[in-house]
């Protein structure tokens, strides 16, 4: 019998239990084994940087916060540092030190959430319910912090929003030590779990090379073994003092393989990494200001004077996210705003980490990468009516007529969207 | 017996062990919250699940084979209500003795799975026939260690010539452990203990419920059905938990508690039918409750490895060792 009569198709999503998120994931499969996959995305575009376009810059930040619940932090980083590189604004160090805090806390909160999903895609959702009991007390501590569980609104440009007050110290130690102690034992329910590992070992490998040619980002690369972390790679912020190594599967004494099980393994480790992280960022914080504009109405008009581009990084608990942005003197919007989100970077090692496995693996490994799809879909296609596909020597075309826009008037973008 | 009297236990026990077997879900999902340091359902949840789901329109899926579709969901339910009729309870010897034996409880257990599959497929949804395909390949690989086990009890039985060794009644009135020789006990544990792992998979329930596996194939054989049908499939399941534990409680542990006691005539019977429902819910709670918060989901070629390698060889050694037993002592 030919092989395509044995083969049929299984549809994943935009709506199934196994995604958290609208994506859609067509696999051809023969048996139990997956043979191909389509993967179709878009279907959480909203518009966003349209959006920021059209608003002045604090509202962006606000817009940006928004763009992923979880990465919350994560984004309003990178944009600040994009803004405050387009408009010369230096940021004091106390609010660097308060910036790299919260966005640990976040690391920590999100990759308990991964933990969770995790343990629930494979059936196991006693792990769950007592991971996410575990990740209140994080995000408690960051509503002590920052008035918020998550939308800390803590950032902005030239500082941050809020001091962490001096009798407010011992709380965050004690979080510390609370999961200082809980570390292992996650460490252990996880790693040691015969269950876990049979579901998990082997299972969507992503071999360095290919996590290198598809520029895989964040824990999804490092736990094909590439040490790859933009606090080491590019520090910025406090990082550069803190001193971040990359976390890979060798840190536990394994070789990688970049199978699922190193990916749990460094997204464990870096939780305990966080934790020295915040640790140290607590005892080595300078005294001094929080924010070079204390009053919002000199910040506006200083960022309304700004003139030039910027490019902001950070290391989300994802992966590498960049925010580009280009102020115009005299304009109080963004005229370029361009976000890229880690998921969009790791999307692509879905395929080489699809092929071959069965369909039982079809959730853990769509959520290996931990796919944060409202933070990618920054685009959707649709031409009369339905769905669209472009291909690269149109996205070519289309791109060079836009540089040639821009270049010829020099002014605002006003035609966006790209495909009318 | 007369025909209206039988009919009478006949409904008894049916709408009897459907209410007890709706009262154990709800106990087995409170116990597995609070093991997952969850609140929990309330007791009564899976009646108020059951009654909305009669409540809900029953949806044929276009593509579907409406009438094999459509007769599963019963099939799967008379099957599982029907087991209960070859099941003794307690004191009480099964009602339909003498008309069908220990082998016809299997095929009957064995009917809702194969049902559901057909149920699957009828559908018309590719994720129904993964489902499918699936729970057949669950049926095949653990059909063999549990038939084992109840051949290595029925053959003990018959070489102690007390009676028909099929019978489920014989099986139930003649507890092996104190027939047995040493020997005897350690296999007969074996295979208590091969019959406790292909529980869960019997009922398709963590790490076995890989026919329905909620996050990889949405529901698998239960995606297209609904309502009325849905409710029917929902107590088959309620009934088939318990007759599953019933067996396992008939096979191995038919001890009654109204003798020791001393307590005798209606007081007596009472007690070991309350005694009786207590073991069921052992067997189900340690088999099934505890295992499902305990472990992740299998999956389907990691099950038949193991069923059809280290529970068989398990089960064949439990088997062997009664033989020894035997030869042992004459």
């Amino acid at each position: 019998m030919a092989e395509a009569e044995n083969t049929f198709r299984i549809p994943i999503g935009p709506i199934h239990p196994a995604l958290k998120e609208p994506i859609r994931l067509s696999f051809q499969v023969e048996g139990e084994r997956i043979v191909g996959v389509e993967i179709r995305t878009g279907f959480a575009h909203r518009g966003i940087e349209y959006m920021g376009m059209r608003r002045n810059l604090i509202q962006v930040l606000y817009l940006a916060e928004r763009i992923c619940g979880i990465c919350s932090i994560s984004h309003p980083i990178a944009l600040t540092q994009a803004v405050e590189q387009a408009a010369g604004i230096e940021v004091p160090p106390r609010a660097q030190y308060i910036r790299v805090i919260i966005s640990e806390l976040e690391r920590i909160h999100s990759h308990l959430l991964w933990a969770g999903v995790a343990a629930h895609e494979l059936g196991f959702d006693t792990l769950l319910h007592l991971t996410w009991k575990v990740r209140e007390k994080v995000l408690d501590i960051l509503e002590e912090l920052t008035g918020n569980r998550i939308n800390y609104a803590i950032p902005i440009y030239g500082g941050v929003r809020r001091d962490i007050a001096p009798d407010q110290h011992p709380k965050v130690q004690d979080t510390i030590r609370y999961y200082r102690g809980l570390l292992d034992e996650l460490l252990d329910t996880f790693l040691r779990d015969p269950s876990v590992e049979a579901r998990t070992r082997g299972v969507g490998v992503l071999e360095p090379e290919e996590a290198d040619a598809l520029c895989a980002v964040g824990p999804t690369a490092r736990a094909s073994g590439l040490a790859k972390d933009v606090r080491q790679d590019r520090p910025y912020l406090a990082y550069g003092e803190l001193g971040v190594k990359a976390i890979t599967p060798r840190d536990w004494g394994l070789e990688p393989r970049g199978d699922v099980y190193d990916k749990i393994v460094v997204r464990l480790l870096e939780v305990g990494q966080s934790l020295d992280l915040i640790e140290r960022a607590l005892l080595e914080m300078p005294d001094g200001e929080i924010t070079s504009f204390p009053k919002i109405p000199a910040l506006l008009a200083h960022l309304k004077k700004a003139h030039g581009e910027g490019l902001g990084w950070h290391e989300a608990p994802r992966g590498e996210v960049i925010h580009y942005v280009r102020l115009e003197a005299g304009v109080e919007e963004p005229v370029v705003w361009k976000v890229k989100a880690p998921t969009y970077s790791n999307l692509m090692s879905w395929e080489p980490m699809f092929e071959g496995q069965e369909i039982a693996d079809i959730p853990i490994i769509a959520a290996s990468i931990d796919p944060c799809i409202c933070c990618m879909d920054r685009v959707h296609m649709v031409r009369d009516g339905s769905e669209a596909t472009m291909h690269k020597e149109e996205l070519l075309r289309l791109s060079r007529e836009k540089t040639r826009r821009i270049t010829d008037h020099g002014s605002r973008i006003t035609g966006l969207g790209g495909v009318r | 017996m007369s025909g209206v009297h039988l009919v009478w236990q006949a409904a008894a026990v049916m709408v009897g062990s459907g209410v007890v077997g709706l009262v154990y879900k709800g106990l087995d999902r409170k116990l597995a919250a609070r093991m997952q340091a969850r609140v929990g359902p309330p007791l009564r949840q899976p009646f108020l699940d059951l009654g909305k789901l009669l409540m809900k329109e029953t949806v044929v899926p276009r593509d579907a084979v409406g009438w094999l579709f459509s007769a599963m969901p019963f099939l799967a339910a008379v099957a599982s209500f029907t087991a209960l009729l070859y099941l003794p309870w307690g004191p009480f010897p099964p009602i339909l003795r003498g008309y069908g034996d220990a082998v016809l409880v299997l095929y009957l257990l064995a009917v809702p799975a194969l049902a559901m599959a057909l149920g699957g497929f009828a559908s018309g949804s590719p994720l129904a026939t993964v489902g499918g395909q699936r729970e057949i390949v669950m049926l095949m690989s653990y059909e063999f260690p549990l038939a084992v086990a109840l051949v290595g009890v029925v053959w003990r039985l018959r070489a102690l010539e007390v009676g028909p060794a099929f019978s489920l009644a014989t099986i139930s009135a003649n507890p092996l452990w104190t027939a047995v020789g040493p020997l005897g006990v350690f296999g007969l544990a074996i295979l208590l203990g091969c019959l406790l792992v292909v529980t869960p998979a019997e009922l398709s329930k963590i790490p076995f419920d890989i026919p329905e596996a909620e996050t990889e194939i949405a529901g698998g054989l239960m995606v297209e059905y609904s309502g009325t049908y849905l409710a029917l499939f929902y107590l088959a399941d309620a009934v088939k938990t318990v007759a599953m534990a019933a067996l396992v409680v008939t096979l191995f542990i038919p001890y009654g508690i109204a003798a020791p006691l001393g307590v005798k005539g209606v007081g007596g019977q009472v007690l070991d039918v309350a005694f009786f429902l207590v073991k069921v819910f052992v067997v189900m709670f340690a088999a099934v409750t505890t295992v499902r918060v305990a472990m992740a989901r299998f999956k389907v070629d990691q099950v038949v490895r193991g069923f059809w390698l280290q529970i068989t060889a398990a089960a064949v050694a439990g088997l062997v060792l009664l033989v020894l037993d035997k030869a042992v002592m004459g």
